[in-house]
């Protein structure tokens, strides 16, 4: 079965976001007051082949742990969708 | 004469400078190239600095899985010393050999200016040349270079000593303080063992005085000085 996996990884809360900052105070120069706090990430797609749903989630984590997301600075979100 | 082993990456572009500063220092400096499996009997490996992999990714990210990070990962285990500069210290960062990460600057910008670093550490294999406690003034050419770590870490670094060098903090008579919001002004850290250890600056480029300033050869005369007399048994 073919799945499409959407990894999110955001920089842990917590730690200073510079990116995020700079896009927020744009956005405020912009006239977009209503913003508050902006986070910059990165999202990464994945198409891959498994088993089951919960097997592309299971092999995506393990993506992510070793190379996608850096476990000192980054969390991240997957979500998993049938192709 | 003391083998060093200047790593080469894709994407890597101190690798000369590097090599060149080791040869200055007397050491045997040959390149070894990121599909090698092994170091060729070197002493020292050093892990130069540039974009290797277009830092793609997370800066070092890609170039940890290198077929000579292995290679690099046995003779560290074996207490062989290991360097990492700029992009090298990012590298060990990633490959779990030194603790933290390097993240983008405070303010963005890239930096490539000499900054002011107090050494306090000089008992490692590439500071010992230096006294504890000396200013010295090295370039620095990073995006990514603000050090962070969890609280715990940190601790475990101030309470070990494992501080190698530092930003000389705002507010120092003639220093511009920290440059990339490091956390504790860190700018080189080395691991429990005290063989590996990372830097931001770059001591290459401050080893010759054909570019002005000589302040950073001491790293090179003391990797060379230190594999001499007790770098045997450490080859890998």
């Amino acid at each position: 079965m073919n799945f499409r996996v959407h990894v999110r990884v955001m920089p842990r809360s917590g730690l200073l976001d510079p990116q995020g900052q700079a896009v927020g105070h744009a956005l405020q120069a912009l006239g977009f007051h209503e913003t508050r706090t902006v986070r910059v990430g990165r999202a990464i797609d994945l198409d891959v082949t498994a088993d089951s749903r919960d097997q592309a989630e299971a092999r995506a984590r393990q993506m992510c742990d070793k190379l996608l997301a850096n476990p000192v600075t980054e969390d991240y979100l997957l979500e998993v969708e049938e192709d | 004469m003391v083998r060093v082993a200047v790593v080469r990456f894709p994407g890597s572009n101190c690798d000369e400078d590097a090599l060149r500063a080791a040869a200055r220092a007397g050491a045997d400096a040959y390149y070894v190239w990121h599909r090698e499996a092994d170091l060729r009997g070197a002493d020292v490996a050093l892990l130069p600095g540039g974009f290797s992999y277009g830092d793609y990714l997370r800066s070092g990210a890609i170039a940890r899985f290198s077929p000579v990070m292995q290679a690099v990962q046995r003779h560290a285990a074996a207490g062989g010393p290991v360097l990492g500069i700029c992009n090298g210290f990012q590298i060990l960062c990633e490959a779990h050999l030194l603790p933290g990460a390097l993240m983008r600057n405070a303010n963005l910008s890239f930096l490539s200016k000499p900054v002011d670093c107090v050494v306090e550490r000089a008992d490692t294999p590439f500071t010992h040349a230096y006294a504890a406690g000396a200013r010295v003034r090295l370039p620095i050419a990073h995006g990514e270079g603000r050090y962070v770590a969890t609280d715990d870490v940190l601790r475990e670094l101030e309470a070990e000593g494992r501080v190698v060098l530092r930003y000389l903090p705002a507010g120092t008579p003639g220093a511009e303080g920290n440059p990339n919001g490091s956390l504790r002004d860190i700018a080189g850290v080395m691991n429990a063992a005290g063989n590996v250890v990372g830097i931001m600056p770059h001591p290459e480029r401050a080893a010759d005085p054909v570019t002005g300033s000589t302040d950073g050869a001491g790293f090179f005369t003391s990797l060379a000085a230190w594999a001499r007399t007790a770098g045997a048994g450490s080859r890998a």
